[in-house]
């Protein structure tokens, strides 16, 4: 049981939630008010959609060997863009209206999607290096949407993206199981997922084996891109504001985190999609933690760090054989002392 | 002939002459020796830290916790001095706090070979964090040392002048001219981004030169750090956001070749006056916005790696025919 990839990650969950239950008994009480529901366990939900979101897109693209920096600009681009179209409409409750706001942010962040994955598969360059162009652009562009203000908008038909509820949930929750059941389904219902697990092996092995590599891999940017454009939608909807400049600040490296809490190798190669949601859930709940047993929030950014660290090390393995040999050499300096001469 | 290896840095080179002309020709006041010696004074700390990017990225690695050393070293100084630690102290210090910290990243990253960009990362969330850790508000520095550091000219002919952070700046890119092309060090780092395979077939010292060069980059980043805290006078936790990505791209526009291998510190100096030279360009055109700089960046920075991607080409196929 161990050895399942989900076990250390739900683990950490479960010991998450526990020390929760234990700090704060009503931690899990949900309460239904005007038709609602409320509680920490729905507000982890609600708040950490975006970050499930973007961590899902991230995972298929590092599954390819890659990696994508630009999704908190693609977040920020998008939510510009949204409340820039609501802003300038006569009639800002107009459903037609926020509908065009919402087809031309996707529509945007797929471009953007296109464009890292052509710099990817079409240039030939690093995707580190790539998406660092659009991280260093986007905000730029995002900014030159918003002309550098904050915009407000008051359309209950957009607020409704973000802080609506659907069958007593928060709207958003939907958005995100649909596409992480889309993405379930095709990636292991069809061959896609294999696709882009040989494209994260070898590439070259993969296109002689008659992959489509360059293919597999503009669709994973695009889906990436498209996952941190709804994500920026539902940010900003939530808010009834865009901010060019802070909006998705810092997603990228979460998003990351989530990946690499989920059991996905950052070399590529294989993937779990339901590891980065457990991951995406430890974060937005190690979050919430240290909001509530009242620590100020400003170390989150150190306990990340440590859980960073300590994923990644033990995913390390050097580190695992390190460890290993410490132990049997224990062992038997051990046997040694009990029976001097075998 | 210009070697072909040379023609990055020659491209930088004219492109940063090509738009200084640009901006004299526009506007008035702006050819003058004070115009330049003001890009090396509102850039000395961005200089400082490229000289240490560099060479992270000539090693075949990345370094993204530049900016959060900064805003560490800013917070590390100002809550020093606020208790009365005298500044002969603090600087050292502080100093040794980025060789400690960058060197702890290159043993991880060296031991338990994980991948660079991951542990820096994790650098970057734990500098920032104990920023806040230290204060979340911003610590004013009033001691008489670093307001004279501040506030000192160094009148040049011409009745232009520069700043002592200028001076620290031009040293430290001096020295890392020197440790780069002309040590034994500098060749194991070259070697190193080359091919680690090989450099460890020829016997160097991957693991020594490999924590070396990210502790080179943690001093150079404090470094950067203090004459952040000589320009800004205060610590803050959120001081230099972002500021790893203005480095890396003035490494990326200065030639180095972030696959590693190959790189000029020359190069970062150019690319780091480049980055000085729009935003000045910017500030003297009044209605372009700030938010073009990180525009026309993203757009330098994708003209030079399909520059360097067009070259790097070419020399591979000429290789193999």
């Amino acid at each position: 049981m161990m050895k399942h990839h989900l076990f250390w990650p739900l683990s950490m969950l479960g010991a998450l939630l526990l020390f929760n239950l234990i700090y704060s008994p009503d931690f899990f009480t949900v309460n239904m008010r005007d038709g609602h529901l409320y509680g920490s366990l729905i507000d982890i939900l609600n708040f950490g959609s975006p970050l499930i979101l973007i961590a899902l897109g991230m995972t298929l693209v590092i599954a390819t060997g890659g990696i994508d920096l630009s999704v908190g600009s693609v977040v920020a681009i998008a939510g510009a863009i949204s409340c820039l179209i609501v802003s300038k409409g006569s009639d800002q409750n107009e459903l037609a209206l926020v509908l065009t706001a919402v087809a031309v942010s996707v529509l945007l962040s797929l471009f953007a999607g296109v464009w890292n994955g052509f710099l990817v598969a079409g240039a030939g360059i690093q995707p580190i290096v790539a998406t660092l162009i659009l991280m260093v652009a986007g905000r730029g562009v995002a900014q030159l949407i918003t002309d550098g203000q904050i915009i407000t908008v008051s359309s209950t038909p957009y607020k409704y993206i973000g802080a609506g509820s659907l069958f007593t949930l928060p709207f958003c929750i939907f958005i995100v199981a649909a596409i992480f059941i889309l993405a379930y389904l095709l990636t292991r219902k069809t061959a896609l997922g294999l696709f882009i697990e040989a494209v994260g092996c070898k590439p070259t092995a993969s296109r002689l084996a008659g992959v489509r590599s360059s293919l597999v891999i503009l669709a994973v940017y695009m889906f990436c891109g498209l996952c941190a454009g709804i994500a920026g939608l539902i940010l900003c909807s939530n808010v009834s504001s865009a901010d060019g400049n802070n909006a998705g600040l810092w997603y990228e490296l979460d998003a990351i985190l989530a990946v690499v809490i989920g059991g996905t190798s950052l070399n590529g190669g294989r993937f779990y999609l339901g590891g980065t949601l457990v991951g995406a859930l430890i974060i937005q709940t190690l979050t919430t933690t240290i909001y509530m047993i009242g620590v100020p929030p400003e170390t989150t950014l150190v306990v990340k760090a440590f859980v960073v660290t300590a994923v990644c090390l033990i995913q390390s393995e050097s580190f695992r054989q390190a460890v290993r040999l410490r132990r049997s050499k224990r062992q038997w300096i051990k046997g040694k002392e009990l029976n001097p001469h075998a | 002939m210009l070697k072909r290896q040379y023609i990055p840095i020659a491209v930088t080179a004219l492109l940063f002459i090509a738009m200084f002309g640009v901006g004299s020709f526009r506007y008035t006041g702006f050819f003058s020796l004070q115009v330049i010696f003001n890009l090396l004074i509102d850039n000395a700390f961005l200089l400082v830290a490229a000289v240490g990017m560099t060479f992270v990225i000539v090693s075949g690695g990345i370094d993204l916790s530049v900016g959060s050393m900064v805003a560490l070293t800013t917070m590390i100084s100002a809550s020093l001095l606020k208790l009365g630690w005298p500044p002969y102290l603090v600087i050292p210090l502080v100093l040794a706090v980025g060789a400690c910290f960058g060197s702890m990243m290159g043993a991880i990253i060296h031991y338990f070979r994980i991948q660079p960009f991951i542990v820096t990362l994790a650098g970057m969330f734990m500098a920032r964090g104990l920023c806040y850790v230290i204060d979340i508000n911003t610590i004013t520095i009033d001691n008489v040392f670093y307001k004279n550091m501040a506030q000192t000219k160094i009148a040049l002919p011409g009745g232009s002048f520069i700043s002592v952070s200028v001076l620290i700046a031009l040293a430290v890119v001096g020295a890392g001219y020197y440790l780069a092309h002309y040590t034994r060090t500098g060749r194991n780092i070259y070697a190193l981004g080359g091919s680690e395979q090989s450099a460890h077939l020829m016997g160097l010292p991957i693991g020594r030169t490999k924590i070396l060069v990210y502790a080179i980059s943690g001093i150079c980043s404090s470094l950067a750090g203090v004459v952040f805290t000589f320009y800004m006078l205060s610590g803050y936790g959120l001081h230099a956001l972002g500021m790893e990505l203005d480095v890396i791209a003035a490494v990326v526009i200065g030639g180095t070749l972030l696959t590693g291998g190959v790189g000029y510190i020359i190069g970062s100096f150019f690319g780091v006056m480049i980055q000085g030279v729009i935003q000045t360009i910017i500030s003297f055109e009044g209605t372009l916005s700030s938010w073009w700089t990180k525009i026309v960046i993203g757009l330098l920075l994708f003209l030079f790696i399909l520059l360097q991607r067009l070259l790097s080409e070419r020399r591979w196929a000429q290789q193999k025919g």
